[in-house]
């Protein structure tokens, strides 16, 4: 596994620096301390005012940004970027009671947030100019917005950054090859390396000071923030808003860990794990009550679906480390098992109609067999062997069902027609396809499904959780880390690797089980190594990667971005896969432990300093949350 | 050959017990290449047999064959009295564990579970109860994570247990490569140059712990380079030369004999040995000018010229006292590359 860029190891003791590891606070700009301040919170003040104006003359741009008085659309994300770019500033400035907002004192989530609230309103008014056709289409409060955003990005790079260690003049960069004799790239290169910034490193205090009621109630707002930042992206109507969207959560997010927020969140999940899970848990079920819209429900339910087959995959390639390239193969075994024996009259046994929980059994046991028959001579192989192994049989699936119709070979599947006309499901006598009224709350045909698949989703974490933390799940990591060493230490490894294999094989079957019944129907094509929509195998690799292995949030997070992505940007389409595979790239390159890194990674990383905080701090920390920073100053001294 | 070998047991010192492990005429052939030719050699209860020789020697080879990485061309190697099965996890749970000499952790899991995957073989748990988690399985996952800890512990890792593994120092990782290696309750360990890289402090500290784990009643079989060490530990002494076992004894006897001697400081091979692989010798050789120099004699000693290697080792020429010594020096450096083909 590759190293985590760490700060120590980049930044590398230069021969001849005076000290390589001595933090730096520098801004970009050269201004006085006090006019970065104010320029700041001029340009706060001037974007939020600007999104209170007309930003454009006509309806014509989506999200009719012409009111004045009442934001809309994009605005509302400008507005919340600068509003929190604002709390931020003044909590970094040492205002009292927002001091918890940045607890580790550092200017560098400011100016993060800053950036994106200068992204989202230049693309905004960007956007409405190229779709509209020129400037002239602006309101003078795009202007203002713009120029206001602009003075906020210029007064937060003034600010004292922290950032990496100055470069040796004399410095090297092998990495550059040949390229590096050139002292225009060297030097560009140098600047780009001074210019990161440094912040995970600093020290945190620990959140351990609050009270405990304060700490659960920090526990349900995180809930209920992410459930209604999440809605709010799943129901984003047009692309710009989407667009608008991602760059203002991505750099938001990227502030909140800069500011050590996630560090402090994470540790009170930590220590309060069975609270943290359930409120997780009732914040996915209210989902469908807060989005109460059969589109965004069906957008849903995929999401989950996809995500789960993600976990089952992550047990094989996250936990155990076997690339397998032809793992979609198990979520259609599953869901034609399902399909067949659903009553559907297109199935062979058209007049066979399985309970639920029959059918479901029925789809699991498909895949195991599935699962267990091509492990079985696959497993024995190592690396790039088994890769190449399992993406042959993940196309003999799809190219054997495409020819099970009848024709070429016996009529099974009926070939790519498939099996249509998938009845919909009942359980207890309630039929998921009808609409019912909980409360007030109508819940239509998607809702219903979603929350079954929630309760299978919740059935998959478990059963990943709980393996993975037991004498079993600690032989697959250790076959992962070294199989040589793993056998020697007594462990059966094809065995243990076809456990494994099997286990991922019929959750992939479960999640099968109900795909075939939300779509209707089951077809062929969906079933391939690789194209343009989920799920296909590349994009199930591509979501535990991005997500992070061996977790259990990043591959549900992760396939939920490569679900949301090609379906909200239809502009991209063509290029969706060149993008993935830009996008891939720069991951692996820059963050090669995924978008949610590993418990175990993160040990690595945070060993030294969370204890250090945790025993400096102990009851420094005020009641209301205002945080206090000579404790952090002491620990991290 | 063998002629000259000691012959197949008994000149272990203590008679300390019944014999554990028992290799038989174990050769081990990689196309035209003998790596292991013959080698007979038998490690008794609570015992500790070091296994010396110079680089390329064929001691890791040797490992592998007892721990069932290889399967050698030829022989047997019982446990017990048991034919063991060539399965490395079947030899495991068998009794016998090792450590490798590149040190082979499973470096992203904690300090504590690597030891709690040395237990696997000494629990049952599957994939069911795993999921279930009835009482048995707490109860049964409670003593594992219990027997880990006295074992770090006993190797004195225990303030360490949540630390990942890679990050501990070189010489700590030995020290859990041993502690995983005990989890499974081995009654046999095979330690392959445990002390490699180590600073003398480690290597007395290292010295120490092998003792006491020969005194909870394991015997152990050691590769070592470090001659010191080797001979103030073992109760025999057993010398690989090119796949061969040249001798076993005392470490008193081994110390003394000219061949090993000879071996150690290269003697000229003068029946070109084409076919044979001796680089790491050959440089020895020269790095150690002057004593080289004057062990060029070349004696036609044994009746059986057959084999060059017998050539190469019988010399005539005594080094002087002290040179003893030295090999480890000249063997040192190389020990890195060779080991890690070694254990593939």
């Amino acid at each position: 596994m590759t190293d985590l860029p760490t700060t120590p190891l980049t930044a590398g003791p230069v021969l001849g620096s005076t000290d390589p590891f001595a933090p730096r606070k520098d801004p970009f700009l050269t201004l006085p301390p006090t006019a970065a301040r104010a320029l700041t919170l001029i340009g706060v003040v001037g974007t939020i005012v600007s999104t209170l104006m007309s930003w454009t003359y006509t309806s014509d741009f989506p999200g009719d940004l012409t009111v004045y008085g009442y934001p809309g659309g994009l605005q509302v994300l400008t507005l919340i970027a600068a509003i929190l770019t604002g709390l931020l500033a003044l909590g970094q400035f040492g205002v009292k009671g927002l001091r918890w907002t940045v607890p580790n004192r550092s200017a560098n989530p400011v100016m993060i947030l800053a950036v994106g609230t200068f992204a989202t309103t230049w693309y905004t008014v960007l956007a409405i100019a190229v779709e509209l056709g020129g400037l002239a289409n602006l309101d003078p409060g795009g202007f203002v917005a713009a120029v206001a955003s602009l003075i906020l990005l210029v007064g937060t790079f003034a600010l004292p950054l922290d950032r990496h260690p100055l470069e040796d003049h004399d410095a090297e960069y092998f990495e550059l090859g040949n390229l590096g004799n050139l002292g225009i790239i060297r030097l560009g290169y140098r600047a780009l390396r001074e210019a990161r910034l440094r912040h995970s490193t600093m020290p945190v205090p620990s959140p351990r000071g609050l009270p405990t009621a304060a700490q659960y109630l920090v526990i349900v707002v995180v809930a209920a923030a992410a459930l209604k930042v999440l809605t709010y992206g799943l129901a984003t109507g047009y692309t710009e808003l989407f667009v608008g969207y991602l760059i203002t959560v991505g750099f938001a997010l990227w502030a909140l860990s800069a500011a050590g927020l996630t560090r402090q969140f994470s540790q009170i999940t930590t220590d309060h794990r069975p609270f943290a899970v359930t409120i997780g848990a009732i914040a996915a079920i209210a989902y469908p009550f807060a989005q109460n819209n059969e589109h965004w429900a069906n957008l849903g339910v995929n999401i989950l679906i996809f995500g789960t087959v993600a976990l089952g995959l992550n047990i094989v390639v996250g936990l155990t480390g076997l690339l397998d390239l032809g793992y979609v193969a198990f979520l259609g075994v599953g869901a034609y098992a399902a399909a067949l024996v659903s009553g559907s009259p297109y199935s062979i046994w058209s007049g066979t109609q399985f309970p639920f929980w029959a059918a479901a059994l029925v789809g699991m046991g498909a895949s195991l067999v599935f699962g267990v028959l091509i492990g079985a001579p696959t497993l024995r192989l190592r690396g790039d062997y088994l890769a190449i192994v399992t993406l042959g049989f993940g196309e003999i699936f799809r190219i054997a069902v495409n020819n099970l119709d009848g024709v070429s070979g016996p009529k099974v599947t009926n070939g790519p027609n498939g099996i249509a006309q998938i009845p919909d499901l009942s359980i207890f006598g309630y039929n998921l396809g009808d609409p019912h009224t909980v409360g007030s709350i109508t819940l239509g045909r998607f809702a219903n499904y979603y929350l079954l698949m929630l309760v299978i989703t919740m059935i998959v974490v478990l059963v990943f959780t709980r393996a993975a933390d037991s004498r079993i799940g600690r032989s697959w990591i250790a076959i992962r880390e070294d199989e040589t060493a793993a056998t020697a230490m007594g462990i059966n490894g094809f065995r243990v690797k076809l456990v494994a294999f099997a286990l991922g094989a019929s959750l992939a079957g479960l999640a099968g089980t109900v795909s075939a019944h939300v779509t209707y129907s089951v077809v062929p094509n969906p079933y391939q190594f690789s194209g343009s929509a989920p799920p296909n195998s590349a994009f199930l690799l591509a979501a535990v990667v991005l997500g992070g292995m061996g977790t259990v949030s990043g591959p549900v997070i992760g396939a939920a971005l490569l679900y949301l992505v090609p379906e909200k940007l239809a502009f991209l389409q063509r290029y969706e896969l060149l993008a993935f595979g830009i996008t891939l790239v720069l991951i692996m390159r820059f963050r090669p432990e995924g978008l949610i890194p590993n418990r175990r990674r993160q040990l690595e990383f945070h060993e030294d300093e969370i204890p250090d905080t945790a025993d400096a701090v102990p009851q420094q920390r005020p009641a209301d949350g205002t945080g206090d920073v000579t404790a952090a100053g002491q620990a991290g001294a | 050959m063998t002629t000259t070998t000691t012959s197949t047991v008994p000149t272990a010192p203590a008679g300390a017990g019944e014999p554990l492990l028992q290799a038989r005429g174990v050769i081990m052939r990689f196309g035209g290449l003998t790596a292991v030719r013959d080698v007979d050699l038998t490690v008794n209860a609570g015992e500790i047999v070091g296994l010396i020789g110079p680089n390329g020697a064929g001691k890791t080879t040797f490992f592998n064959c007892l721990t069932g990485l290889y399967v050698p061309t030829e022989g047997s190697v019982s446990y017990r009295g048991r034919i063991l099965p060539p399965k490395p996890h079947l030899v495991t749970k068998a009794g016998i564990a090792r450590t490798f000499q590149n040190i082979r952790l499973f470096s992203n899991m904690t300090v504590l579970e690597n030891v709690m995957v040395g237990r696997h073989t000494r629990t049952r748990e599957g994939l069911l109860s795993a999921l279930i988690r009835g009482p048995r399985y707490h109860k049964a996952e409670a003593r594992s994570r219990e027997r880990a800890m006295e074992l770090l512990e006993f190797t004195g890792l225990a303030a360490k247990a949540e630390h990942l593994a890679r990050n501990l120092p070189y010489g700590e990782q030995r020290k859990l490569e041993i502690a995983r290696a005990l989890a499974s309750e081995p009654g046999l360990l095979l330690l392959d140059e445990p002390t490699a890289g180590m600073n003398p402090q480690e290597t007395r500290a290292t010295e120490e712990l092998v003792f006491a784990i020969r005194d909870q009643g394991i015997a152990v079989l050691v590769i070592e380079h470090d001659m010191r060490f080797i001979f103030n530990l073992s109760d025999r002494v057993a010398v690989l030369v090119q796949g061969q076992k040249l001798i076993e004894g005392t470490s008193e006897v081994v110390q003394s004999d000219e061949r090993v001697i000879a071996a150690y400081l290269g003697e000229p091979i003068d029946t070109a040995p084409a076919a044979e692989a001796t680089p790491p010798e050959a440089q020895a050789g020269t790095t150690d000018g002057t004593t080289a120099g004057t062990a060029t004699g070349t004696a036609d000693a044994g009746p059986d010229n057959a084999l060059t290697a017998d050539n190469a080792l019988t010399a005539d020429d005594t080094p002087t006292d002290g040179d003893a010594d030295t090999p480890d020096d000249t063997a040192d450096p190389d020990a890195g590359p060779s080991g890690q083909e070694n254990d593939r």
